[in-house]
């Protein structure tokens, strides 16, 4: 019990990661978390604003409930396996985000600075989380598939489109650490 | 199958992808700037393992639980779709720090302004129904 209260180190996480990708093969199903978004907006009646949301979300159900158990699995690992922990990420990174003023590097789990509670009367913090969403549901859905889809899905099954996706993720990534970030933090 | 199935596996990847720290902000900078090795570690033996899994799967031909038969869609070959989306994507990853997964994942965990970056993230994917037949595909 004690393990499981320490964070988990890579070489343990990423095979439990592939051990969820088997499992919901096994059960005929496909590992994708952003197609819940989609099945999201439908639900909520964006399937009377174009045709993308017609089709019967019913058969998405298991989805949600896997979307459903993620939620849970967070509250668990947060209230019984101290999940919410400071990752012990490298020190000059955590020196770098204090002169950017994230304070809060080293000593939590998400920077408090955007996931506090004082964000919600912060415009800029409240922009910077809606953009950051919408760029993430957004491409996820125009590139077919997100980190679960393709990063791991897909390349698994050596797929040479998620190739192609995968290397737009980190172009996109390297383009907001390394040339946005300074604008705007 | 059942959807407390479902539901299980869904509450195992949570608490995986809470414990691994890849729904951590700090990681998925961390990563970007190449200062560890943990996200790569994590992408890279998940992928390993997958590989190994899917190739057993189509070797032996290994059926689902319920006997029914596995198969693999190939996806539609492009390139603008999947670079241009990519490219997206993650800004997006970079900058909430939470791709679809997680996003869920800090909800459950009380870090509740992660609701903002669900819905942009909704309002992103109705974007893209609106738009879809005017983008390159």
């Amino acid at each position: 019990m004690d393990l499981l209260k320490q964070p988990f180190p890579w070489y343990l996480s990423g095979p439990l990661i592939s051990i969820t990708l088997l499992l919901l093969i096994l059960v005929g199903k496909r590992f994708g978390m952003s197609s819940n978004l989609r099945t999201m907006c439908t639900v909520l009646g964006a399937d009377k604003t174009c045709d993308f949301f017609c089709f019967d979300w019913r058969a998405q159900r298991w989805n949600l409930f896997v979307t459903l158990g993620v939620l849970i699995g967070g509250f668990i690992a947060v209230t019984y396996l101290s999940g919410g922990n400071a990752p012990a990420i490298n020190i000059n990174v955590i020196k770098e985000l204090n002169t950017l003023g994230f304070k809060s590097a080293g000593t939590s789990y998400l920077p408090l600075e955007l996931f506090g509670e004082g964000v919600f009367s912060s415009v800029k913090g409240i922009l910077i989380l809606l953009i950051g969403g919408v760029l993430v549901g957004f491409g996820a859905r125009y590139a077919g598939g997100c980190t679960s889809g393709h990063a791991i899905a897909g390349l698994s099954n050596l797929q040479l489109p998620s190739l192609i996706a995968v290397i737009g993720f980190f172009i996109g990534g390297l383009i907001m650490v390394h040339l946005i970030f300074p604008l705007i933090f | 199958m059942k959807n407390s199935v479902y539901l299980l596996i869904g509450i195992f990847f949570g608490i995986v992808l809470l414990k691994s720290e890849a729904a951590s902000w700090f990681r998925i900078y961390e990563m970007f700037h190449f200062k560890a090795f943990h996200m790569y570690g994590i992408i890279g033996s998940a992928l390993v393992l997958g590989i190994v899994f899917i190739q057993l799967i189509k070797r032996y031909n290994i059926k689902t639980f319920d006997g029914a038969q596995i198969s693999f869609d190939d996806k539609k070959k492009s390139i603008p779709r999947y670079l241009i989306g990519g490219i997206i994507f993650g800004l997006g990853w970079a900058l909430a720090g939470a791709c679809p997964g997680p996003m869920f994942v800090l909800l459950g965990a009380g870090f509740f302004p992660i609701i903002i970056v669900i819905i942009g993230a909704m309002l992103g994917t109705w974007c893209y129904g609106l738009l879809k037949n005017k983008l390159p595909h």
